[in-house]
This record gives structure tokens, C-alpha cells and sequence, in this order.
């Protein structure tokens, strides 16, 4: 790659990143969607573990959880299947027509996603804290953001990879991913320590990175987390970050064969087919 | 002189979903073309000729079935990389961009996907803007514009990229005349004004525009190209007659009857103001043909409104060699 295609390469991902970072908080409505109503199971099953009287620390578990839940919803909704009303509004026929790499495209919008997605977590766990008072006991904030960062990009990565599936199967996809939510939901630990499923189901489980960056923060938040942990954490992180080159590269090796197909079949830029 | 565009026996077939192969169909059929650089060139058909289908294998969205297809000389087979830089696509009622960001944001990041810094760029988006009469809606949100403000964005960002080969796929449709006008002044103006020769391929719904703007026509119909030459040319190649319009009131007819007339080379008939009226098209050898014409009209029991003798059109040579007007309305095959 020369110079200015690499430059070229960068200033679309920055741009994609934009309508991320910069437009979609313009739009208000993700205070209700992306922290409101994430809330609502947060409290549901924080009341159900202080009427058992549980540990606090199992309070903390379920707030780490319920923010994370905003990472996938928007992995799924806002990356994988991105291409796909891209495709509708005519977007992805200009993608292809650019000479940008549309793998920038995807990235652009990770990178967006991510950061975007990022602050919310934040904000999220910030609020559950101030509503249950919650103590959380970080021992390394350095690996608590190296894990952090890992598992949100191994998440999008994943996203990126789904989305060639999108823009292959469209409905199909969809249907699949609806059908799936719940177990992922439930597999992934969302509100309770993912080593309850036993080691067998929890390596499955691991497949779904949130499940491992989940696990790694609570241990790293909570006094009770190394005891509820599923792997170590340094284990966990480079879980993490091979889940990612190989999300990544499955992610270029399905984009560069789904534009292919595209151009064979016509089926990327031909809404009507 | 360089060539910009040229297809040798260019051919492309769609299956049918779900038929499993069996069912293809020819959207293109040996479309041998070959446009010059410098030149605006028109595609005309009716819908479903193979005008979109064209357009998008020579803007490497689509691969050709067979043939060979070749943009500035690269082949959009396997040069595509060489190609995108120098083109870009326009196509009427398209809804890209994003609805929360500004006019001048999108035209922004679509610059950026073309790698172009981002101070030119936005030097080129006001002046662009300006141009066409879109500078105070500069910071409004896309989703808050009318569809012909959006369109004016969308033609906007074709030509933002100073492409050297430009696809316009139907760019003026939905817009008014004033917004029509404006952007074919744009065109006009923007491939008189560049530093190198621009080819633009245009495809229009719009006869007068097609003949106003180009220099040269293809007319397509079936996947195939019927004929080609400069709009001045066809219309004398294809003329060799007297064209009468005629608007009588509306009745069903045996079109056969008016078909069977001596001397009546071409004919097309169209209902008008919500059936009340219909406007007929006779394509006659001289005007002796007319009164046996009027006659046969009477004796079908329609009563005439209005005889009008045209100059011969474009879209008159349209009708004779497609045997429909570009809009629908079938014409018998005289």
C-alpha cells in the first residue's frame, strides 16, 4: 500500500468514525436506549440478590454485566448489521464505488462504535454504583483498561466478521441472531459469574468475547471476583486478543469474498434482487 | 483522441432467485460501445432495458457475464483499484449519507473516502454548495431536507471528487424544473470549466434533456443498443416523415385499425389527463396521408381535440426504432 492510499485509508475510517463519535450523540434518543432501559434488568436483578441477601459484591457483578449488555446490543444492531441498512439506503454502493478499502469502512465504524460504546459503559456503571452504592476494590487500573480495550475490540471484531454474514443472508441473518439473543445473553454471564456454567460450557461460552472480558473485569474490580473467576486474567487477555486478529482477519477473508460475490451476483447494489 | 469507455459484445444475465439457474435472463446482450473522452454520452430505454445494468459493470459494481468492459483503458474485470479513484456515480432518488449529520458534513466524509485533504475539500464543498443554490442549508441536518435539496447534495457529491469519468443514472429525476435546469447548467458548466477532458454517461427518463446535454446518444431497449449516433443525426436518420399529434377523447380502439392506413410509418398512443383525453403520435409519409387519418379517427367515434404537426424529435426517433414512448405507452409496431 503507498503512502497515499495508507493516508487515503485513514482519513476514511476517521470519517466513518464521525457519523459515530461526533453524529450519534446529536441524537438524544440513546439516553433512553443505550442507558435507560439498560437499567431496568440491572435493577431487577440487583433486587433479586439483596432480597437473598447476597454479597454486594454480586451487586457489582450484575452492574458490570448490565452495562456491557449496551456493547453487544450495539455490536449487533450497530456493526453487524450496519452493512445490511447500509445496503438499503444506497451507502454500501458508494462504499464499493470509492476507492477506499471497504474493510476502512468497517474498521471506521468500529473505532466509532467502540468509543462511543465506551462512554457508555462508564456512565452506566457509574450510576448503578450511585444507586446501590456498590464499592468496587480495583487492584490494577492499568490491566483494567488493557482489559477493557481488549474486549471491546475482540467484540467489534466479531462484529465486523457478522457483518459479511449480514450482507450475505440479510433476513436470514437476522432471524438467526434474534433466535440467539437470549443464549448469548445467558451464556455470556451477564448477571452472574460465567464459571457457574461449569468449565466445559464456559470455554464454549468464551467463544463470545464479552464472556472472557466480562469475567476479567470482575476479578479485577471485585474482592470477590478472583474466587467467582472463570481463568486468570492475563489468561483471559490473551484469549482476548487471539479471539481478535481471528475475528479480524475471518472478518477481511468474508468482506473480500462478499464483495466478490457482490460483483458476481449483483447482490450488493441491486436493492431489488 | 483517448477513449474513456469501451465494451466489446458486453453481455450480463441475472438468475432468478430461487429458480436454480434455470431461469436467466439477458439484461445486457454483445453491447459493443466506444465513447471518446471529453464527451457527454447518453444511454436512453425504457425501464428494465439494461441502461442501470450498464452503468454499474463500468462502475465495477457488478461483473460483466462475458465481454470485455474497459474504463480509461483498465479492464473492470480485474483493474477495478485503477478505476474508482478516477469516477464517481450519481443516481436519481438515491438516499445516501446520513440523516444525522449536516449537508456539509456528509459531503465531507464522502471527500475523505477519496482521500482528499480535508481544507480543499471543504473549499470545494462551499463553492460547490454556492454553485448550486444550496449554501444556507450548509448546516442542516440531511433528514431535515426535501427530496429535491437532497438530490442537489447527492449530484454534489459526484462531482466534489473531480472525477474523470462521471455516471449519472437518471440525476435530475424528481426535481423540479427550476432544480432540473440548475443542474444541468451545473454540468454544463463543470465539464466546460475542468483542466482535463471529463466524459460523463447519462442516463435520463428526460428526451429534451438528453437532447439538450449530449453529444452523442446510445438508445437501448431489451439489453441490446438499437442505435447510436449524435441526437441531431438520429433524428435525421430516423425521420423520413411528417409527425402529427393529435388529442382526440378518450375511447378504447382497435389500434389495429389505425395501424392498417397507407402511408402511417409510426404511431403511439398515450392517455392523458386522467384518461379523459388521448394524445396520438402518427409518424406519416406526407401530408396527404392526414385526411384519411382524421377520417379513420372519426369513423372510430373520437372526437378530436387538438392537430398539432411536430418538428421530429428525439423522442420521436425513440418511438420508431423502440416502438414505445420512454415513459411507457405501447406503441404498435407499424
Amino acid at each position: 500500500m503507498s503512502e497515499s492510499e495508507f493516508m487515503m485509508n485513514l482519513r476514511g475510517m476517521w470519517a466513518r468514525a464521525y457519523v459515530r463519535i461526533v453524529g450519534v450523540n446529536r441524537e438524544l434518543s440513546w439516553l433512553l436506549f443505550e442507558l435507560l432501559f439498560p437499567l431496568f434488568p440491572i435493577c431487577s436483578f440487583c433486587f433479586v440478590y439483596k432480597s437473598m441477601n447476597a454479597p454486594d459484591d454480586y451487586l457489582g457483578f450484575v452492574i458490570l454485566g448490565g452495562a456491557t449488555v449496551a456493547i453487544w446490543m450495539n455490536v449487533i444492531w450497530g456493526m453487524a448489521a450496519q452493512f445490511f441498512w447500509e445496503r438499503e439506503s444506497g451507502n454500501l454502493t458508494l462504499y464499493m464505488l470509492c476507492p477506499l478499502n471497504t474493510m476502512s469502512v468497517l474498521i471506521g465504524m468500529a473505532v466509532g462504535a467502540g468509543f462511543s460504546t465506551f462512554l457508555r459503559l462508564i456512565i452506566t456503571v457509574m450510576i448503578g454504583k450511585m444507586l446501590f452504592g456498590v464499592q468496587f476494590f480495583v487492584t490494577s487500573y492499568t490491566l483494567l483498561f488493557i482489559t477493557l480495550a481488549v474486549t471491546i475490540t475482540s467484540v467489534f471484531c466479531l462484529g465486523m466478521m457478522m457483518s459479511s454474514f449480514f450482507l450475505l443472508y440479510g433476513r436470514d441473518a437476522w432471524n438467526l441472531l434474534t433466535i440467539f439473543m437470549e443464549p448469548v445473553f445467558f451464556l455470556s454471564g451477564f448477571y452472574f459469574p460465567v464459571k457457574s456454567l461449569g468449565f466445559a460450557v464456559g470455554s464454549i461460552a468464551s467463544l463470545i468475547p464479552i464472556t472472557l472480558g466480562l469475567d476479567a473485569m470482575r476479578q479485577l474490580c471485585f474482592k470477590l471476583g478472583p474466587v467467582n473467576g472463570f481463568l486468570p486474567v492475563w489468561t483471559e487477555i490473551w484469549i482476548l486478543l487471539a479471539l481478535s486478529v481471528i475475528y479480524f482477519l475471518l472478518a477481511r477473508y468474508l468482506l473480500a469474498k462478499i464483495e466478490y460475490i457482490g460483483r458476481r451476483e449483483g447482490r450488493l447494489t441491486l436493492r431489488w434482487q | 483522441m483517448n477513449i474513456a469507455i469501451e465494451t466489446v459484445e458486453l453481455s450480463r444475465s441475472f438468475y432468478e432467485k430461487g429458480t436454480g439457474g434455470d431461469n436467466s435472463f439477458w439484461a445486457l446482450r454483445d453491447v459493443s460501445l466506444r465513447v471518446p473522452e471529453g464527451m457527454i454520452f447518453g444511454l436512453l430505454g425504457p425501464n428494465g432495458a439494461g441502461k442501470t445494468t450498464l452503468i454499474k459493470i463500468l462502475a465495477t459494481l457488478l461483473l460483466p457475464t462475458r465481454g470485455i468492459a474497459k474504463v480509461a483503458g483498465f479492464n473492470v474485470d480485474n483493474e477495478f483499484k485503477s478505476i474508482r479513484p478516477i469516477i464517481n456515480m450519481v443516481s436519481g432518488g438515491e438516499n445516501c449519507g446520513y440523516g444525522i449529520l449536516t449537508v456539509e458534513e456528509n459531503l465531507w466524509m464522502f471527500t475523505q473516502f477519496y482521500g482528499i485533504p480535508t481544507d480543499r475539500a471543504m473549499k470545494n464543498i462551499g463553492a460547490m454548495m454556492e454553485m448550486m443554490g444550496l449554501a444556507e442549508k450548509a448546516k442542516t441536518k440531511i433528514n431535515k431536507l426535501s427530496t429535491g435539496m437532497r438530490q442537489k447534495m447527492n449530484f454534489i457529491r459526484g462531482f466534489i471528487t473531480d472525477p474523470k469519468i462521471l455516471f449519472l443514472d437518471e440525476p435530475t429525476l424528481g426535481l423540479d424544473v427550476n432544480a432540473a435546469r440548475d443542474t444541468r447548467k451545473f454540468v454544463r458548466d463543470w465539464m466546460k470549466n475542468a483542466s482535463e477532458p471529463k466524459t460523463l454517461i447519462l442516463t435520463t427518463h428526460y428526451m429534451m434533456e438528453a437532447d439538450e446535454m449530449c453529444d452523442r446518444v446510445a438508445i437501448i431497449d431489451g439489453g441490446k443498443i438499437l442505435a447510436e449516433d449524435s441526437p441531431a443525426s438520429l433524428k435525421k436518420q430516423q425521420s423520413g416523415g411528417i409527425v402529427y399529434k393529435i388529442v382526440a377523447s378518450y375511447k378504447k380502439i382497435d389500434e389495429g385499425e389505425l395501424k392498417k392506413i397507407n402511408g402511417v410509418t409510426a404511431f403511439v398512443c398515450t392517455p392523458v389527463a386522467g384518461n379523459e383525453h388521448m394524445e396520438m403520435v402518427f409518424n406519416i409519409s406526407s401530408d396527404s396521408v392526414l385526411p384519411a387519418l382524421i377520417e379513420k379517427i372519426n369513423s372510430l367515434g373520437l372526437s378530436i381535440k387538438s392537430i398539432n404537426k411536430d418538428e421530429f424529435t428525439l423522442e420521436d426517433a425513440f418511438i420508431k426504432l423502440v416502438g414505445k414512448r420512454l415513459n411507457g405507452g405501447e406503441a404498435p409496431n407499424v
